[in-house]
């Protein structure tokens, strides 16, 4: 009670030099923090709720006693996810998949957003109208599929990276970045020393760039881990299935049949809703993980992006 | 200065393609690389599209085909499968907006009004959290939330004695409409407000100062000051959202997708899967396709030129 009253006395001061602070708690602060907690718990308890129910005895999870808090705890239903293999073959599998779109993606993405940032560029209006129209106007399912079909890339790993690493969106953001940040200036100066466009690219633009490489980098990372669509339209071998598909046909077999589909062995020493829950806990907690860190570059990222598009 | 400047404009306007060339033919080097991505995989599938002049076979390919005018137009206006996915979809996708839109905004004008930085900041960081997740999971936790006899919230509801059984929530389709309306609202909320709260930034605090000398309380405040200092921006959202009133989020609805609720959940996107590329009617599907890709072209296109005449900046 006393660190809370301390926690208010500071809070006022800090406000208290910006303008808009009046210095009385009303009772309208209460109501609205009262609101936003309860916003975010609806963001956490769901999440909190299932953590429990996945490393919960079965018995406690059938008799619907699990809220928040384990009950009866053990760990069966992630050894029997390590011991299956599929979905942690998945999981590596899925890393280095993201991997490869991002690095691909953030090449091509610079190939493009440094020569369309330079106003000087000849034919700079073509060009840039040909690599925007594409997100306006798709050709649509069928003939992306036959397309992938006639490039041979149906079945493999390769259709779930490069038809998506050239994205018209994040190439958008990375031009207004370079137009808004980088002087002409410098450059300038640093063409009138000899530096050739690759030169000045790399030992200047790029350096001064890391808070946008950063976050574009995120931009395809969640991307591409996320998505799943492109699995089930191209792709047929289990092997080359992304984890987010896996969870999906998991997860929909045991909402339709209310079996897990693991393997049996598996299946035996946990009940389907229990190994459920750790496999959406295996699938998230790398995000939630990972998530306070990038966040804030993620926040830059929607900044320039708001200027444009 | 302007000396500079005017040096600089003739060298924009009156380069030749020989000259730009030999200057900056690593900057057209560079661009080869996106260009080839696009023309490969973008441009290439553009061809594919006259399937829909012709009844397309899958074993008998584009020369087996045979050409068949509009027929697959009047086909497809004729289905009353796309007639109601066409209805689910503009009903759903107004829905959404409506009930997606306003909250950021609401959400935004409070987190500001918030006292201690702290709380704000971490409050922020969990609000944001949903628009990281996939739909995969979203889904997923959503039927584990949600399941009439298992679900948690259904379960509680039942032990305090307010519901006898569990409420259908996603196998119900009213139920599931209002469900998936407010998983949308839920997983854009906090992520929305980013944009405000940058555009809230910006006005002058003097403003603030001056109202408050005037004895303005904190709610004629919101209403005088801060909303009208980032009408500009909700305007300019507003717009680009209608501009997307004609899209479908496949893997959102195939998620939330089950059985008894197909009659709500059937939209375009799960009308161009099921009956292209499950059902072999690639004609159709690709009509449909084309026919959505038009329509969000038109309202993409109207709704820049409306943002220009409001005197905002625009999308193009």
């Amino acid at each position: 009670m006393a660190k809370k009253k301390e926690e208010v006395v500071r809070g006022a001061e800090v406000t208290s030099d910006g303008s808009r602070a009046i210095n009385k708690f009303r009772i309208s602060d209460a109501i609205m923090m009262i609101i936003i907690v309860l916003l975010c718990a609806t963001c956490v308890l769901p999440f909190i709720h299932i953590a429990a129910k996945s490393i919960s005895g079965n018995s406690y999870v059938v008799a619907k006693q699990i809220a928040f808090w384990p009950k009866g705890i053990n760990f069966d239903a992630y050894v029997s996810i390590f011991k299956d293999g599929s979905l942690t073959y998945s999981m590596g599998y899925s890393v280095w998949v993201t991997l490869i779109f991002t690095l691909l993606g953030m090449i091509v993405c610079t190939c493009a957003a440094y020569p369309l940032s330079k106003k000087r560029l000849k034919g700079k209006t073509v060009i840039t109208f040909l690599l925007m129209f594409p997100m306006y106007f798709g050709a649509g399912l069928i003939p992306a599929y036959l397309l992938m079909s006639d490039l041979k890339l149906l079945d493999t790993m390769w259709v779930l990276i490069l038809p998506l690493i050239y994205s018209p969106y994040n190439m958008l953001i990375m031009k207004t970045f370079f137009q808004a940040n980088i002087p002409d200036s410098l450059e300038e100066s640093a063409f009138l020393d000899g530096a050739t466009n690759f030169q000045i690219l790399w030992h200047i633009v790029l350096p001064l760039s890391k808070s946008i490489l950063a976050t574009l980098s995120l931009f395809y990372a969640v991307g591409r881990w996320n998505s799943y669509a492109d699995n089930k339209f191209y792709v047929r071998t289990e092997s080359l299935e992304m984890i987010q598909y896996k969870l999906s046909q998991l997860v929909s077999s045991a909402s339709e049949a209310q079996t897990a589909s693991l393997s049996e062995a598996a299946a035996v020493t946990s009940t389907p809703e229990v190994l459920q829950a750790a496999a959406i806990m295996f699938v998230t907690l790398p995000i939630i993980c990972i998530y306070p860190f990038l966040q804030k570059y993620f926040v830059k990222g929607v900044m320039v992006g708001a200027v444009k598009g | 200065m302007s000396k500079a400047k005017k040096r600089g404009k003739e060298i924009v306007t009156t380069i030749s393609w020989k000259k730009a060339l030999k200057r900056d033919w690593q900057l057209y080097l560079m661009l080869i690389f996106p260009l080839v991505m696009v023309f490969v995989f973008n441009y290439a599938a553009y061809p594919g599209l006259r399937m829909v002049f012709m009844d397309y076979k899958p074993a008998k390919g584009y020369d087996g085909s045979e050409w068949v005018g509009m027929e697959t137009f009047i086909k497809i206006f004729k289905d009353k499968d796309f007639i109601k996915s066409l209805k689910n979809s503009i009903v759903f996708n107004f829905a959404n907006l409506a009930v997606t839109f306003p909250m950021p905004i609401i959400l935004a004008l409070m987190l500001n009004e918030l006292r201690y930085p702290k709380f704000k900041k971490v409050t922020q960081t969990i609000l944001y959290l949903p628009h990281f997740l996939s739909w995969v999971i979203i889904g997923s936790v959503a039927y584990t939330m949600f399941r009439p006899s298992t679900g948690l919230v259904n379960v509680a509801l039942m032990n305090m004695g307010l519901i006898e059984e569990g409420i259908p929530f996603l196998t119900e389709k009213w139920h599931w409409a209002v469900t998936y309306l407010l998983i949308g609202v839920w997983q854009g909320m906090g992520w929305g407000t980013i944009i405000y709260l940058a555009a809230i930034t910006s006005i002058s605090g003097e403003l603030y100062e001056a109202a408050m000398i005037d004895g303005a309380n904190r709610w004629k405040r919101m209403w005088h000051i801060t909303l009208p200092g980032i009408k500009g921006t909700v305007v300019t959202l507003l717009i680009m959202n209608l501009g997307r009133l004609m899209g479908s989020d496949y893997e959102r609805l195939d998620q939330f997708g089950n059985s008894r609720v197909k009659d709500f959940q059937y939209q375009l996107a799960i009308y161009i899967y099921e009956k292209g590329l499950a059902g072999g009617k690639f004609s159709m599907a690709t009509a449909v396709g084309l026919f959505q890709s038009v329509v969000g072209l038109i309202l993409v296109l109207a709704s820049d030129k409306v943002a220009k005449k409001l005197g905002e900046d625009g999308l193009l």
